[in-house]
């Protein structure tokens, strides 16, 4: 037990399942986020134009139409009645997050994602102290925040700011000095707030979170009985807090990750040695027994400060 | 939800209420920061033009969602999106610059029909009848024409040629032998292209400038009435006066040069109006 804690996160994934398997859905994610900005760049950078735009609107193949409800719902606020052609965009953007989680958008599509991401890691390596750590529903502030201004204003207020659209638009369309948000979400992360931004703050990523609540495609403990408490799914979830209450349950508890910070990452799956998390539905009843004897009851209190 | 049932004892709800006013207060400063931001970004400089169609710049904020699929069907890339601290315009909003690249004046106005939430308001389909801005000959004193000599570039790029711009023909007074070609703009066929700008010969800065309307344009003065406007009548409705004929029945019989029917007295005799004083050039009163 101590011997295998004692590895580095991961490491006994790796050893038990295999170098793919350890390490799947961080790959696939990346590529996801690659395709999902690289799309955007084969128009301007090699003339191919299957899709125009950016993630605030786009048509893909001159026929789809894909917007940001996000952005649409602030210039609605705004006072702004827009074209059917936005409103349809948006409500395929927003039904397909609904089904698959709002959150998917975070890890899968979002660029700044890779980018916070790389804070975490350097903020790790570092060995940097937590530091600032705003309560897990700052983000829900700062999103009525962001929608009272957008009315008082009567002007798309997020847009001024979002490091997420400065990025993705300033690398399609002309950067300026746009990278300076870029840059600011990443400094705060690495020094001031680890995973600040994306855990606590983002107003977009609490859009998404809320958009998401009833998903349907949803990460699930079942095999929670098998948790050997290597700790290791808590260490890189970016929304720790969401585990606790599936992995450490009752029989009665769901095993279903419910909250709708999780972002469906995956990464949990990869790092558990023993396979305690795979995808499902959040209909999924397969029975998932508590762990028999709890093991590390001394482990828990850390495990919940953690959250 | 997991909160309400941890506010049970004072102490939680105390620390609650002071997490929650923590927060509150914090996004009411970034609240207040992201308001002023919203402000200045109304702020749009005079040299940026909005694409056709576009809505008034407040509205055209609440509007524009800045995705760029405008800038990607302008088939003359006349349009960019502001970059930010390079630009003017509040960024990722598309504009042009007439000097660099003017609009064409595309038939099928293929930006507004691209634009996904009516930013370019998608009732204009005459792009004649766009207003990107307005041209005003800004510097007469080194327009080649206003100086006298005959460039006419700007009014022979024109789209609109002879409706927006015309030569005004003046006397040069400066020779006092020659005739000035002045351009003029007229505001109710000059799209705000800014062909006319981006031709203009001079080097550097054009003397002919297209300007957004709000800068180029002033209200009209309600209360002067232009007699001469044949829709501007001087008075609010129609008034028919009567018609001042000599004759009978009429009160001006003795006005000069009236006449004086036969049977009637002179009314400047018996106690009849006559006036004291003589006329000039007509030597008295009813002759
Ligand atoms: S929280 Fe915001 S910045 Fe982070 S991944 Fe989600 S949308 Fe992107
Ligand atoms: S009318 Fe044509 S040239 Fe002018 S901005 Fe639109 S697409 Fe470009
Ligand atoms: S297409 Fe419309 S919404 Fe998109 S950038 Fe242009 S004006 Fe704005
Ligand atoms: S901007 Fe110049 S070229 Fe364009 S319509 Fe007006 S006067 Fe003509």
């Amino acid at each position: 037990m101590s011997q295998t804690t004692s590895l580095p996160v991961g490491r006994e994934a790796v050893l038990e399942k295999g170098w793919w398997k350890a390490y799947q859905f961080l790959i696939l994610r990346r590529i996801s986020q690659v395709f999902f900005l690289g799309i955007f760049l084969l128009g301007p950078w090699a003339g191919i134009w299957w899709v125009k735009g950016n993630l605030a609107s786009s048509l893909t193949f001159d026929i789809l139409p894909l917007t940001d409800p996000f952005v649409l719902l602030q210039g609605m606020l705004a006072q702004h009645w827009p074209e059917m052609t936005a409103i349809i965009g948006a409500l395929i953007v927003g039904v397909a997050y609904a089904l698959i989680g709002g959150r998917v958008y975070c890890s899968w599509v979002c660029p700044i994602n890779p980018v916070t991401d790389t804070a975490h890691w350097l903020h790790d390596k570092l060995g940097f102290a937590k530091g600032w750590q705003p309560k897990r529903n700052t983000r829900y502030w700062v999103l009525g925040m962001v929608l009272a201004v957008s009315a008082l204003t009567g002007s798309i207020a997020w847009e001024l700011v979002n490091p997420i659209s400065m990025l993705h638009r300033g690398l399609i369309f002309g950067m300026g000095f746009a990278w300076t948000f870029v840059l600011a979400v990443f400094v705060f992360d690495l020094v001031v707030s680890r995973r600040g931004w994306c855990g606590h703050l983002c107003p977009v990523g609490a859009f998404y979170g809320l958009l998401g609540k009833g998903s349907i495609l949803r990460v699930s403990a079942t095999k929670r009985a098998e948790c050997d408490d290597c700790m290791d799914c808590f260490a890189v979830c970016p929304e720790m807090h969401v585990i606790t209450p599936a992995l450490r349950g009752a029989d009665a508890d769901t095993p279903i990750i419910l909250s709708s910070d999780c972002t469906n990452c995956g990464r949990c799956i990869d790092v558990c040695a023993p396979d305690v998390f795979t995808f499902t539905t959040r209909f999924d009843e397969t029975p998932a027994p508590a762990r028999a004897e709890r093991r590390n009851t001394k482990r828990q209190p850390e495990a919940s400060r953690a959250a | 939800m997991s909160s309400a049932n941890r506010n049970t004892t004072p102490v939680n709800r105390r620390r609650f209420l002071q997490d929650a006013a923590r927060v509150a207060g914090a996004c009411a400063v970034g609240g207040m920061a992201l308001t002023k931001l919203a402000t200045d970004a109304r702020a749009l400089p005079a040299q940026a033009l909005r694409p056709p169609g576009a809505l008034p710049e407040e509205h055209f904020l609440a509007a524009c969602i800045r995705c760029g699929l405008c800038v990607r069907d302008c088939p003359y890339d006349t349009l960019k999106l502001a970059e930010l601290g390079l630009d003017g315009a509040a960024t990722g909003t598309p504009f042009f610059t007439a000097r660099d690249v003017p609009c064409e004046m595309c038939e099928d106005i293929p930006c507004v029909v691209a634009c996904p939430t009516g930013a370019l308001d998608h009732d204009l389909t005459n792009i004649d009848d766009s207003r990107m801005g307005l041209a005003v000959l800004i510097d007469e004193e080194k327009c080649l024409n206003a100086l006298g000599l005959r460039c006419d570039v700007c009014y022979r790029v024109c789209p609109v040629i002879d409706k927006a711009i015309t030569l005004e023909l003046s006397h040069n007074q400066r020779s006092g032998a020659h005739a000035i070609f002045m351009p003029v703009v007229h505001s109710d066929h000059c799209t705000g292209c800014g062909k006319c700008e981006k031709s203009c010969v001079l080097p550097g800065e054009a003397a002919i400038k297209v300007l957004p309307i709000r800068v180029a344009t002033a209200d009209a003065a309600d209360h002067y009435r232009l007699g001469w406007e044949e829709d501007t009548p001087l008075v609010d409705e129609l008034i028919d006066l009567p018609d001042r004929l000599p004759g009978p029945g009429t009160d001006n019989l003795v006005a000069p040069g009236g006449y004086l029917p036969e049977g009637m007295p002179d009314p400047s005799m018996e106690g009849g109006f006559a006036p004291s004083y003589g006329l000039p050039g007509i030597g008295g009163a009813g002759q």
